[in-house]
């Protein structure tokens, strides 16, 4: 009796422990952002220049790269884990499923840095050597691909964002593919819905809300991702439609320029683009939660 | 179970008393710069060797932290690039000196190995680049300047640094001086707002980014630009001779300024006057306490600010950075003597 009381005392304990530490890390960020909530208020989010020269700190070319490359980044992203996730949970054979399911979420587990380098040694010559110069030829009119081929910008940072968030994805949604129950599947299959159909029907449909958890569980990653980005996006705080051109992150930004900044409202002006970020990854976990929690409910989502 | 846990707290208390009753070494703790992090470790192992029971820790946190934890007193020194502002010191209710340690060497290096070594540069011609301003490689003003040269047609790229750093304030410093333009649209700091061009995180960053891409020019530090061998442009200064980047090219800069050099030495030595006076380098410093509290660290690290600015010196150029000039060192030594110990 008294080993549960002591068990469960402790646990709670842990458990208020880390609401506490993330709020905590809230309002210190808010604290230490005041003088420049104060300085600029509502202007700081739309404001596009960024000089500490003369302290003048607008956050919208940050915002801007970040929600630009984690949105291209899903967009390549989720087809691919989807991909994966369906033929491990439907479609491959038995002694096919642990092994590609174990390779695929051991991507998650290289440090990111070591995609940067990648990025940085292989991915960027290739894309300025090759594949943008292509573009620029043909498509070089469209706004999407203007520009010199710097081969470092906005395109490199998606496909390094899409590589990383693709084990997260692919994992979650196969999790929730394998929980759906397999009366699902022996339904359709007994109305004579093809393979493709039953997957569709009673596999995507029935565990959709869970598969959107997973999907922004995988932007969260990309939103607050730092070392990779930094090393290929080209760190300008420009707002351009061009995937050639260089952007800048939220994230990256901190990075860059925290060890260095020396004057009171210049780290003020960072510490609030750390809570602009805390504020957008926060909402961004939150709605995955509530989507898994409703699928966890299994008769809910039918 | 319980007597094994017992056994080993008994162990663990044994062995922690045993080390504290061993010689305690003195322990002495700096943070800051992380530019001449390389020379202070070497440094700092070299003088261990020389004094055992001396230990010091040296955190290269960035110039920024360095003057941060010096100004609330939680390290025995610090470290920073850029001298402290005037309004940063006068917060300061008590004496902080600043030592000119080494000399740092900012470099334009760039990729056009059609064109080959020593590419000369003028201050403005730097700066329209850096402007975005002169965007071709045979630019008539460039052609004008590398007349024996055959400069390709190609758009320039432009890499600099994309996180706060000391070259980046000493290289906007310089731009600042030589171009009225630069001064009154960009300024200097240690990160501003590029009107061109991309950045790279670290002096590892640029020197990638010019080694990776054909026709970029950035700014790095000599030590980067050697290993890697990038080819250096040579620059215009005061005297209108064009400069090799190079050791020996820096200390002649700070030769330069020694004359009117002021009492605590914080003092841009860009665009220094001097026939053999490159002028894109600037010193770094070591941030101590006039009053050094306590006795035995204050002792130690005056003897260490000796040492440094004499046999250390002879360490700097195989790490690439430039040793002070001999006419400056003498005065450094005697600054040191300032230095109040408590007894």
């Amino acid at each position: 009796m008294r080993a549960d009381f002591i068990f469960e005392k402790t646990t709670k304990v842990f458990a208020f422990l880390s609401v506490a530490i993330v709020s905590l890390m809230g309002f210190l960020l808010l604290m230490e952002s005041w003088p420049s909530i104060q300085q600029s208020g509502f202007l700081f989010l739309i404001k596009k220049v960024w000089d500490p020269v003369i302290h003048d700190y607008g956050a919208l070319p940050f915002v801007y790269g970040t929600l630009v490359s984690s949105g291209l980044a899903l967009i390549m992203a989720i087809p691919l884990s989807l991909g994966v996730a369906i033929f491990l949970s439907e479609l491959a054979p038995y002694y096919l499923r642990r092994p590609i399911a174990f390779l695929v979420e051991l991507l998650a587990a290289i440090p990111s840095v070591i995609y940067g380098l990648w990025g940085l040694f292989y991915l960027v010559p290739l894309l300025r050597e090759k594949v943008e110069p292509f573009f620029i030829d043909r498509f070089g009119f469209l706004p999407f691909f203007e520009g010199p081929p710097y081969g470092i910008g906005m395109l490199p940072a998606a496909i390094l964002l899409a590589i990383m968030i693709i084990p997260i994805i692919s994992s979650i949604s196969r999790d929730v593919m394998q929980a759906v129950p397999q009366h699902q599947r022996e339904a359709a299959l007994a109305l004579g819905a093809t393979r493709w159909e039953t997957t569709r029907v009673a596999v995507l449909r029935y565990g959709k809300s869970g598969i959107f958890g997973a999907i922004f569980l995988g932007l969260g990653r990309a939103l607050g991702e730092t070392m990779a980005v930094t090393m290929v996006i080209g760190n300008r705080p420009d707002i351009s439609l061009s995937l050639f051109a260089p952007s800048h992150t939220m994230a990256s930004v901190i990075a860059n320029e925290f060890a260095e900044a020396s004057s009171d409202l210049y780290l003020s002006a960072l510490a609030e683009i750390g809570l602009v970020l805390f504020l957008v990854t926060f909402l961004v976990n939150m709605i995955a939660r509530l989507l898994v929690m409703k699928t966890a409910k299994p008769f809910a989502a039918v | 179970m319980r007597k094994i846990l017992g056994l080993l707290a008994v162990a663990l208390l044994a062995a922690v008393s045993f080390s504290a009753c061993s010689e305690k070494p003195l322990l002495i703790n700096g943070a800051g710069a992380t530019f001449p992090y390389p020379l202070y470790s070497k440094w700092f192992h070299e003088y261990h060797k020389l004094h055992p029971k001396l230990r010091f820790n040296y955190q290269s946190i960035g110039s920024g932290g360095g003057i941060k934890q010096i100004a609330e007193r939680t390290v025995d020194f610090g470290a920073s690039d850029a001298p402290i502002s005037d309004a940063q010191l006068a917060k300061l209710d008590w004496k902080l000196l600043h030592i000119p340690a080494v000399l740092g060497t900012v470099v334009l290096s760039y990729n056009l190995p059609e064109v080959g070594d020593d590419l000369k540069l003028t201050g403005p011609v730097v700066a329209d680049i850096f402007l975005g301003k002169l965007k071709k490689w045979n630019d008539p003003r460039l052609a004008a300047l590398n007349p024996e040269k055959k400069l390709p047609e190609k758009s320039i790229l432009v890499a600099h640094r994309s996180d706060g750093s000391g070259t980046t304030y000493v290289f906007t410093d310089y731009l600042s001086k030589v171009s009225p333009e630069w001064k009154q649209k960009v300024g200097r700091e240690k990160a501003v707002n590029w009107p061109a061009g991309l950045g790279g995180k670290g002096n590892e960053g640029v020197t990638g980014l010019v080694k990776q891409t054909h026709g970029s020019i950035g700014y790095i530090e000599l030590g980067y630009a050697v290993p890697n061998k990038l080819p250096t442009a040579l620059i215009q200064n005061r005297a209108g001779q064009f400069i090799k980047p190079t050791i020996a090219s820096t200390t002649a800069a700070a030769e330069g300024v020694a004359g009117n050099m002021p009492k605590d030495y914080r003092v841009s030595i860009t665009d220094a006057p001097g026939a053999q006076s490159y002028p894109i380098s600037a010193f770094t410093y070591l941030l101590i306490y006039q009053t050094q509290e306590n006795a035995a660290k204050g002792k130690a690290l005056v003897q260490f600010l000796r040492w440094a600015t004499k046999e250390g010196q002879k360490l700097a150029p195989i790490l690439h950075y430039a040793p002070l000039p001999d006419s400056l060192t003498a005065k450094i030594e005697a600054t040191i003597s300032t230095i109040k110990v408590a007894k």
